[in-house]
């Protein structure tokens, strides 16, 4: 286990330590961050098959853009954790500040605590589990991939979506324009319980719990007669 | 008929006849007029100053002897890499999609052979484009379309889009006549549809949040990478101060003149104000805040010669852009394919229906039929040979005014020829020495 101490050694040293990883052939495969005191960007552009753990609370951008790690964040997360992140798993134990998973093209989060607004926000083919609850605007132009939610959905859920999956247990304050409930389809249950299982949310709900959301389509070409739902 | 005079049918200046077409298209189609370019209106520009030249009292240097560099550093405040390029025209933002890949080629080869930088889009990085481009400039957009890190470490800067001189505080929307296959994959979105690109980033909002955005880019590409940050010409006093608060070690200014690949005519027409308005105050906001030169100024809309380069030299910024000219470099709008334009009911220099995809000259098009018909090595020639002519025009007026470097030029080289470019441009009127609005007049 290697230790970096944030707060003695700083940030800049914590990223270049990490993206010297690689492709290298290492040992130093399990990393513990003590002391982030809400540091903004920790452990940003990692692309190495590590596992890191970050003993505390974070600010903006945690696991940004992350390919192949594990990163668990011990405590809650602020601001856009794992934007971008295109492979690997993020485990938040807290809460997420807004646009957890913002932009995310692969890979999962996970929250065990709720999301904050706009969860999910354009999000690319990402995984998302949320075992407590998401804010407004959540999947704001979401293009692909799939959240799964086991509290409630805040105003505005899912508009403007493209072809993300989403499913929520709970109940939705509102859906956004063009989101509309749709058939839950073997498929989907099976998209459910993998989700369950990854998420590490096995023991908290059954995959018949959800509705499922999607894209009702009608914003996909520009017609006059829509213009209020713009 | 009756033999007493009588009044001549007579036009309505307010209901013209373009406007009244306009009228009746909206009524015919209910959606609003899309288009690509930028303003088309007659605006105050740099047609509206004059250079003063040498004379007794400064003496120039000899055309074809005495060196007048041309040179810029971009990216020095913060970057361990700052790009250094030859010369200080650089190709703006225009993506894979609204461009086709072998006009992406042509851009870099162009750029590469004159010793400039090219810059990707709303579409991610093509291999086109990068493998064609020595020095490429890496958008970061609200879209975050075909964003990742392996590209922004093969970047050589990364431009944080905040707006576009075309439209301020828009969004973008790519029609799905030029969703093809490629542009979908590159998108993560089913192909054929409408793309709408967000007006605002995902993750951030407002100059604080920027900071840290900044911050988290350089921490991914370990502080090597200049950033910039591109802002329409809005409010170019306050935006330049807040992007070098924020951290930004380059600003791009776009005035409502630089092209779009496709927004609606009235936001281009009606937003944002023309370059010539914007680079005094980005300039002032930079002096004031001790930054001039140490974040460099890239101004672009608009740009056409070596006369409007070394213009836009001389009111302070460090390097210009440009996007439309550069299309037009490629044969966009060229009178050869006139009577495929008339086809599509325009005409060569009035089309602008790039966001269709039908693109005679094949650049703005997805379509294979009409992207083979350009050639992005001859392409990437007349591009290069445009460049070098602008720099030699540019380096032409700056050794008239007695300057060993493009940068040396300076607003004392100027006068205007109307009130308003002397007002915005802040340089007296030609033949007094009157800049409007200056100490109280």
């Amino acid at each position: 286990m290697q230790t970096f101490d944030l707060e003695a050694q700083g940030l800049r040293a914590l990223n270049q330590a990490l993206h010297n990883l690689k492709g290298a052939n290492t040992n130093e495969t399990a990393w513990e961050v003590v002391n982030p005191k809400g540091s903004h960007a920790i452990a940003v552009g990692v692309d190495a098959p590590i596992d890191i753990t970050v003993r505390g609370s974070t600010g903006y951008y945690c696991a940004g853009m992350n390919k192949q790690a594990t990163i668990r964040v011990k405590g809650s997360a602020g601001p856009g954790v794992a934007e971008n992140m295109m492979s690997g798993t993020v485990i938040i134990d807290g809460d997420a500040s807004q646009y957890a998973g913002a932009t995310g093209r692969g890979g999962l989060l996970v929250i065990k605590g709720n999301a904050s607004s706009r969860c999910g926000i354009s999000m690319k083919g990402i995984d998302i589990v949320v075992h407590g609850n998401i804010g407004h605007m959540s999947c704001f132009m979401a293009q692909s991939g799939n959240i799964l939610v086991l509290g409630d959905a805040g105003d505005a859920l899912g508009d403007s979506l493209y072809e993300a999956h989403l499913f929520v247990r709970g109940t939705v304050k509102s859906l956004g324009t063009d989101c509309i409930e749709k058939e839950m389809r073997p498929e989907h249950l099976a998209i459910i319980a993998d989700l369950l299982k990854r998420g590490e949310a096995e023991h908290l709900a059954k995959p018949s719990d959800f509705k499922r959301y999607g894209s009702a389509r009608k914003l996909y070409t520009f017609n006059i007669d829509n213009a209020s739902s713009y | 008929m009756s033999d007493f005079p009588h009044t001549p049918p007579k036009q309505s200046w307010t209901y013209s006849n373009d406007v009244n077409a306009e009228i009746r298209r909206a009524a015919a189609t209910g959606i609003y007029d899309i288009r690509g370019g930028g303003s088309k209106r007659k605006l105050p520009h740099f047609d509206d100053l004059l250079f003063l030249g040498a004379s007794i009292s400064r003496y120039p240097l000899e055309g074809y002897r005495e060196k007048c560099a041309t040179d810029v550093w971009l990216g020095t405040r913060y970057a361990k890499k700052p790009i250094h390029l030859d010369i200080p025209v650089t190709i703006a933002g225009m993506s894979f999609g609204a461009l086709s890949g072998p006009a992406k080629e042509a851009l870099g080869r162009g750029a590469s052979a004159a010793g400039t930088s090219t810059t990707t889009g709303d579409g991610g990085m093509t291999e086109e484009e990068r493998g064609h481009s020595n020095t490429l400039v890496y958008q970061y957009l609200p879209s975050r379309y075909g964003m990742n890190p392996d590209d922004l470490r093969r970047a050589d800067a990364i431009e944080v889009v905040v707006g576009q001189g075309a439209k301020p505080g828009g969004g973008g929307m790519l029609l799905g006549q030029k969703i093809s296959d490629r542009v979908a994959k590159m998108r993560n979105l089913p192909k054929g549809i409408d793309q709408r690109s967000a007006c605002r980033h995902p993750d951030w909002t407002g100059p604080d949040d920027l900071e840290i955005k900044i911050m988290e880019i350089r921490e991914i590409t370990d502080w090597e990478k200049p950033i910039y940050v591109k802002i329409g010409g809005a409010r170019p006093y306050y935006d330049t101060a807040l992007a070098v608060k924020a951290g930004a070690d380059v600003v791009v200014l776009d005035g409502m003149q630089g092209g779009t690949a496709a927004t609606q005519d009235v936001f281009i027409e009606n937003v944002g104000m023309p370059i010539l308005a914007c680079i005094p105050l980005a300039v002032k906001a930079l002096q004031d805040l001790g930054m001039h030169r140490k974040v460099q100024l890239i101004v672009s809309g608009g740009i056409r010669t070596g006369a409007d380069v070394a213009k836009a030299m001389a009111l302070g910024a460090d390097a210009v852009a440009i996007g439309t000219a550069a299309l037009i470099a490629l044969g966009d709008n060229d009178p050869k394919w006139e009577s495929e334009y008339n086809k599509l009911g325009t005409t060569a220099g009035a089309y602008d229906d790039w966001h269709e995809g039908r693109d005679p000259a094949g650049i703005t098009t997805q379509d294979p039929e009409l992207f083979n018909r350009f050639d992005p090595i001859l392409g990437g020639r007349r591009l290069k040979n445009y460049l070098k002519v602008m720099t030699l025009e540019a380096q032409t007026i700056a050794r008239a005014c007695g300057k060993n470097h493009l940068h040396n030029l300076e607003p004392e080289d100027l006068c205007a020829l109307t009130i308003e470019g002397a007002a915005m441009a802040g340089v007296p009127l030609a033949g007094t020495n009157w800049i409007p609005g200056k100490n109280g007049f």
